[in-house]
Parts: C-alpha cells; sequence; structure tokens
C-alpha cells in the first residue's frame, strides 16, 4: 500500500458553483482508517469546507452513505487498506439530487417510505390487561431479516430502475412491507396491498439483485420484493377463482 | 395522488414465474430426451412418438413451450428497460407478439406430427 492516498472527491458548492467538479486530497495512509476517517481528516486539517454527513461511526445510523470507486457503501465500515488503489474516488449517493458535496437530498425516500405503512397495524387494539403480543422465535425469524434495514439508501442507489424510474417505490421501502406483512402481529396486508401492487410498486422490480449486493444489513430486498410478487400474484388468483378470498 | 394495484401485472408476472420454473425444471430433460437420448438410441424412437400422438401430451407441450417463450419475452421486455431502451409502451407486444407467433408454430407442428 502506498504512504499517501489520493482521495478524489465530489465538490459541489451550488452557492459558489454552477457546476459539480473533483477535488483531490492527499493524506497520509493509515491501516485503520475507514474512508469516513479521511473525510473527516480533510474537514478538520485541510478544508473546511467539505460536506458529508455522519453519525453512529458504526454501521447502525445509516447516514454515511456514499459511493466509494463506483459503488455504495457505508464510509464508516469501508477500510481504504481495502482498496488497492492510489486513488479512492468519493461521490455521493447515485439517483439521488445533490444539496452539496457529498450530502444528498433524501427527501423521495423519507415521502416513500410511510407509504408502506412499515408499522404493526391491527384491527383492533387489545386492552392493555390482554397483555403483551407474543410471538415464537419461529414467527420472529420469518421476518427477522428483513428488519434489519437501517434506511440508509445504498439500495436506491444501486437500483438501475429507481436510477432509470424515480416513482418507484425502491427497494427498502418494499422490504419493510414484506417485513411488517410476515409478522404475526400485524394484519395491515391489505391496507399495504394499494401501494405495493400498483403499478411502481413491485412489479417495477427487475430483479437486479443490486440492492441485495450492497445492502450493508444483508436485508435481501431483492428477496423480499419477489416473496411480496409471489404472495400477492397467488392472492390475485384466488380472487379470480374465489371472489372476495383474496387480499 | 392515491395508489391503485395494477391488475394486469400479476397474470403477467405469474406467466413469467411459470415460464422460468417449467424453464428450469422441464427444458433441460426435455432437450435431453429429444435432442441426445432419442438419436443415440436409448429412448426408441416410436415410444416417444407414441407419447407426443396423445392430444394430452400435444397439449401440455404447446402449453410449455408458450410458458418458455412468455418467459423469454417478459425477460427481455424487461431487460430492456433496465438497459434504459424503454419498452413498456407498445413496443412490449413485439415480445409477447412473438411468443404468441412461436406458440402457435409449435402448435402447427403439434398438429402435424
Amino acid at each position: 500500500m502506498p504512504e499517501q492516498t489520493v482521495l478524489e472527491v465530489y465538490r459541489y458548492l451550488p452557492d459558489e458553483e454552477t457546476e459539480p467538479r473533483f477535488q483531490s486530497y492527499e493524506i497520509t495512509y493509515r491501516d485503520s482508517w475507514v474512508v469516513l476517517d479521511a473525510l473527516d481528516h480533510i474537514k478538520t486539517e485541510i478544508d473546511p469546507t467539505l460536506s458529508f454527513r455522519w453519525s453512529c461511526r458504526m454501521g447502525v445510523c445509516g447516514s454515511c452513505g456514499m459511493t466509494v470507486n463506483g459503488e455504495p457503501k457505508l464510509t464508516c465500515e469501508t477500510f481504504i487498506r481495502d482498496y488497492n488503489t492510489e486513488t479512492i474516488k468519493i461521490e455521493p449517493l447515485a439517483h439521488f439530487p445533490v444539496i452539496r458535496d457529498l450530502v444528498i437530498n433524501m427527501q423521495d425516500f423519507m415521502e416513500k417510505l410511510p407509504t408502506v405503512s412499515p408499522w404493526l397495524i391491527t384491527d383492533e387494539d387489545k386492552p392493555l390487561e390482554a397483555g403483551e403480543y407474543l410471538q415464537t422465535p419461529a414467527q420472529m425469524a420469518r421476518y427477522k431479516r428483513f428488519s434489519m434495514c437501517i434506511n440508509c439508501m445504498l439500495c436506491y442507489s444501486a437500483c438501475p430502475v429507481y436510477g432509470l424510474n424515480s416513482l418507484f417505490t425502491g427497494p427498502a421501502a418494499l422490504a419493510l412491507a414484506e417485513r411488517y406483512n410476515l409478522d404475526s402481529r400485524d394484519e395491515g396486508t391489505q391496507e399495504r396491498s394499494d401501494v405495493v401492487t400498483a403499478h411502481d410498486g413491485i412489479w417495477r422490480c427487475t430483479y437486479v439483485g443490486e440492492c441485495t449486493k450492497v445492502c450493508p444489513k444483508d436485508v435481501d430486498p431483492a428477496g423480499a420484493i419477489q416473496m411480496l410478487k409471489l404472495s400477492y400474484a397467488l392472492d390475485w388468483a384466488k380472487s379470480l377463482v374465489l371472489p372476495g378470498r383474496g387480499r | 395522488m392515491t395508489a391503485k394495484p395494477d391488475k394486469t401485472a400479476p397474470l403477467f408476472w405469474l406467466l413469467f414465474a411459470g415460464g422460468g420454473t417449467a424453464s428450469a425444471m422441464l427444458l433441460p430433460a426435455m432437450v435431453f430426451v429429444t435432442g441426445v437420448a432419442v438419436p443415440a438410441g436409448w429412448v426408441a424412437e416410436d415410444d416417444l412418438m407414441a407419447l407426443i400422438g396423445n392430444p394430452l401430451t400435444r397439449l401440455v407441450v404447446v402449453s410449455l413451450v408458450f410458458l418458455f417463450l412468455f418467459h423469454w419475452a417478459h425477460r427481455f421486455r424487461y431487460a430492456l428497460v433496465d438497459l434504459g431502451f424503454g419498452g413498456l409502451g407498445k413496443q412490449a407486444w413485439l415480445f409477447y407478439g412473438t411468443a404468441l407467433a412461436g406458440t402457435g408454430l409449435a402448435g402447427l407442428a403439434a398438429l402435424r406430427l
């Protein structure tokens, strides 16, 4: 590994410049540094005008997603040592408008997320005296993988379908819909169905699978969407044979 | 705007998924029997012709051909979408039309056997 590493960082300062550009920063290579450490070093020691999001630094908050050498990554868990190149290119997440430098506008995602009602829905609330909503480990195992999403939006950045058509509900939101559909305590499958099975819902997914590949939490949104497709398609078929029996 | 369920997508997806499953599970066996086992003499040609002579077998084979071709059409349509060529409009029927035409040819061939 070289003693010096060059970070080629996407810069966009809308108040001062009309076009984005790349700016190179040469830093001393440190074996223990993740990309976020290097960006922090640049901001505190070299160029305080550089803007980027971060919070927990431990792969939990989902704030520091960026494109590192062309791939969507959480920069807090992406080690510089894993890139055997002298230059590492850092860009904002693809498919989102850029507010400034590496900071994207996440409004589209924030608006889509609640449309799939990603929370437990019950037909009737139990009185407190009735106790907890119990669940067996096997029932929890059905949805647990899909519940690990940290809303980092790496999957949206990797999804070519979302890149071509931002109306697509997208991987994380749909995976969360399936997470709650699979929950034994939930009765909201029907309530979610209009959004999930809309033209720009699950049917838009062409199963490229990049969302699953880049997910830092192994959520497998592509698998969740295929499960949703099968489930809702079978319900549709049932409703043809037995009207009123489908969702 | 309120989202509404897409009424036709489940039909297309079920045919696509059925075609994919059939292609993966049955097509290799069909190719092996007709393209390898019969020419090699492991399966008698007369036995195969007797099987295909049954109208029910012909119906099943033509239905499978439809599923294989539909799977291709749907996959190809969405591959073009992924590549940024569009493919969700009227041009989609070019692919589905080709699948139907191929099924028609398979049906004609089955009738002539």
